[in-house]
């Protein structure tokens, strides 16, 4: 593509950002003085802070740049990845599962797995969270610096340095509030900084209407039913009859259920920000506030993509176009903010797409840095010692934890669409995780080894299924099959990732219940209190006003979410 | 709460408003021909300005409520 060139006007801007990032990491460095205040802040942070930082870690390259993508790859179809595949989970964690994480006074994720089953399942969790987390900060410095190489024309090893450096600072100064209150910013600035990119884009596509009439020549060129492009449930009959190349129940069950409960329940970079609220009802409220501009997401993030898809298939030819003939999906978003922002919202708006993956990248490293002091430094290396040592550990664990990052920055390069990628990460982590939560905090009867072993089994099966399938026209190798035998072929590597987190759910969850059922239970009832269902008292929220109480909230933002998916589908 | 986000919030905002309202202002009308004619700079920055105003209108409220329920408590024996 031709690159942008950007004026003073836009670089002033960027350069305001950059001063009040730093600004606010600089002003929150005196109120870190326990390892609680570095990476819980301190548990002190109200709800509506607590929730838009919830939903702003996670906003990293794959939601912006991926979702954009997959808009144009995949059209409206793509909004199941918050309809489906995120508010349910949302709701779920916030009522059902919040009252053990907030209750237990767990410091993280894997300290609850320690508490509730024992030390192996924890350092197990952790070791793979705090790779994984890595990895993903990698993914998101990677995917910006490439980027920026390729439409302004900046050197990958300054883009790299520049924002490293950045997040270095302000995690290092004010931990995980200014993590937090960065976040916050951020989200602002991303819903600021593209909605005038969307406005403009439908109002040259003419519309919703207009936008549905291109897409269907886009659809039918494909070879599809003219409305698969701008539905989002009316083609899932069968996998031939969509792009993405899935049926309905592997999207319910892979992605609805297996891979968003395994990822919003357990994934301890979105948990931490809950665990930091100030009281139990802000930390069960803020899964729940966040859900409410999450479901409004897909107008921001999809909707340009699948604008940009419409202009280029019917005779635009705004993407630019690969040696196979196929575009290149991922710089739907970028090509957009060029073609229709002048310089000044230009600035605006690539400010705010690297804000995005400056939160992606901050939201781990602050996942990391805490899994590693308090569940693999406190409890296997060095425990014992005074909190000041762990804190400084935190500081230098933010250190290495960059440098790491950094590393996978540079190794980080195979797949087409980064989203795909994350998928494939997170289902052989986090889906057979939730099997675990799931018994773990409903079947006291779950024991210690039944939960470690079921989760190296779900592992197990993920990578066993990965590596014995296909999708269609892929070679074996990373995207599958690398144990030789080819024993099914996908039709997308979308359906294969679902599956492969089914496979990985179900071998863990029926493997913790069996081998629960042979050990002996290694905690007493009196020690699972506070963290098994059954065993917790009730929460009572009557001194609440009806309408700030959790469950008022989860029915108004269930009840929107299903209109959202009437209203498109 | 530690530091009131909305200060910085608002603030920023406010900047990025004032700079894109004066900018569009000062362009050359050619270089709208891409947003579709429309001086998306003037509009966008007073939308801006509105947006940082308000969240600043919210901190200083907050920090006046403050300040005076901090008096209270003082001047009471």
């Amino acid at each position: 593509m031709q690159q942008i060139h950007l004026g003073t006007i836009d670089y002033a801007i960027l350069g305001v950002y950059f001063a009040f990032v730093l600004g606010i990491g600089w002003a929150l460095r005196r109120f870190v003085k326990s390892s609680e205040d570095f990476f819980l802040s301190g548990r002190s942070i109200p709800a509506w802070i607590a929730g838009l930082a919830f939903i702003s870690a996670n906003l990293g390259a794959q939601e912006v740049i991926g979702m954009g993508a997959s808009g144009a790859k995949y059209g409206m179809m793509t909004s199941h990845f918050y309809w489906l595949g995120a508010i349910p989970a949302m709701v779920f964690v916030g009522i059902f599962m919040m009252p053990f994480y907030y209750g237990s006074r767990a410091r993280s994720v894997p300290e609850y797995l320690k508490l509730r089953f024992d030390e192996k399942t924890r350092g197990f969790n952790a070791i793979t969270f705090a790779v994984m987390t890595v990895f993903s900060s990698g993914i998101s410095m990677y995917a910006l610096a490439k980027l920026l190489e390729l439409i302004l024309g900046w050197s990958f090893h300054t883009s790299v340095i520049l924002s490293a450096a950045i997040v270095l600072a302000y995690i290092f100064l004010g931990g995980l509030t200014s993590a937090i209150y960065n976040e916050v910013l951020q989200f602002f600035l991303i819903v600021m900084g593209f909605l005038p990119l969307v406005l403009l884009g439908l109002k040259d596509v003419g519309g919703w209407d207009g936008l549905t009439a291109k897409l269907s020549t886009v659809a039918t060129n494909a070879g599809y039913a003219p409305g698969a492009w701008s539905s989002s449930w009316r083609h899932l009959d069968s996998a031939s009859a969509n792009p993405m190349g899935v049926e309905w129940f592997g999207l319910v069950m892979g992605l609805g259920f297996v891979l968003s409960f395994g990822y919003w329940c357990t994934d301890f970079l979105v948990v931490q920000r809950a665990m930091a609220a100030d009281s139990m009802t802000a930390a069960r409220r803020t899964p729940l506030l966040a859900a409410i501009p999450k479901m409004l997401f897909p107008a921001l993030v999809i909707l340009p993509g699948m604008i940009a898809i419409a202009m280029h298939g019917t005779g635009g030819g705004l993407l630019p176009v690969g040696s196979d003939g196929t575009p290149n999906y991922n710089l739907a978003v970028p090509v957009m903010l060029a073609h229709y922002l002048p310089s000044g919202l230009l600035g605006l708006g690539l400010t705010a797409l690297m804000a995005s993956f400056m939160s992606g990248m901050a939201g781990n490293v602050t996942a990391f840095n805490a899994v590693w002091t308090y569940d693999i430094y406190q409890s296997h290396i060095r425990p014992g010692q005074s909190d000041q040592h762990y804190l400084r550990m935190g500081q230098v664990a933010t250190v290495f934890g960059i440098l790491l990052s950094v590393v996978a920055a540079y190794a980080a390069t195979r797949f087409n669409n980064i989203l795909d990628m994350l998928q494939l990460v997170f289902a052989f982590v986090n889906a057979p995780l939730f099997a675990t939560f799931l018994l773990g905090m409903f079947w006291r009867r779950t024991t210690g080894h039944g939960a470690f072993y079921g989760l190296l089994i779900g592992t197990a099966a993920a990578a066993m299924h990965h590596g014995l399938v296909l999708p269609h026209g892929a070679t074996p190798g990373l995207k599958g099959a690398f144990f030789g035998p080819v024993l099914h072929t996908y039709p997308s590597e979308m359906a294969q990732n679902f599956w492969t987190a089914i496979f990985a759910w179900s071998a863990c969850f029926v493997a913790t219940i069996v081998i629960s059922l042979a050990t002996k239970r290694n905690k007493s009832d009196d020690e699972l209190k506070g963290l098994v269902y059954a065993l917790t008292p009730r929460l009572t929220d009557h001194e609440i006003v009806w309408y700030k109480r959790p469950a008022t909230l989860a029915v108004v933002v269930l009840g929107l979410t299903l209109i959202l998916n009437v209203i498109f589908w | 709460m530690k530091l009131d986000l909305r200060l910085p919030i608002g603030l920023m905002f406010t900047i990025f408003g004032v700079m894109l309202t004066l900018y569009g202002l000062a362009s050359d009308p050619a270089i709208y021909a891409r947003s579709l004619g429309v001086n998306i700079n003037l509009w966008w920055g007073l939308v801006l300005v509105v947006f940082g105003l308000v969240m600043l209108g919210f901190a200083l409220r907050a920090q006046r409520l403050l300040k005076s329920s901090d008096t209270d408590s003082t001047s009471t024996p």
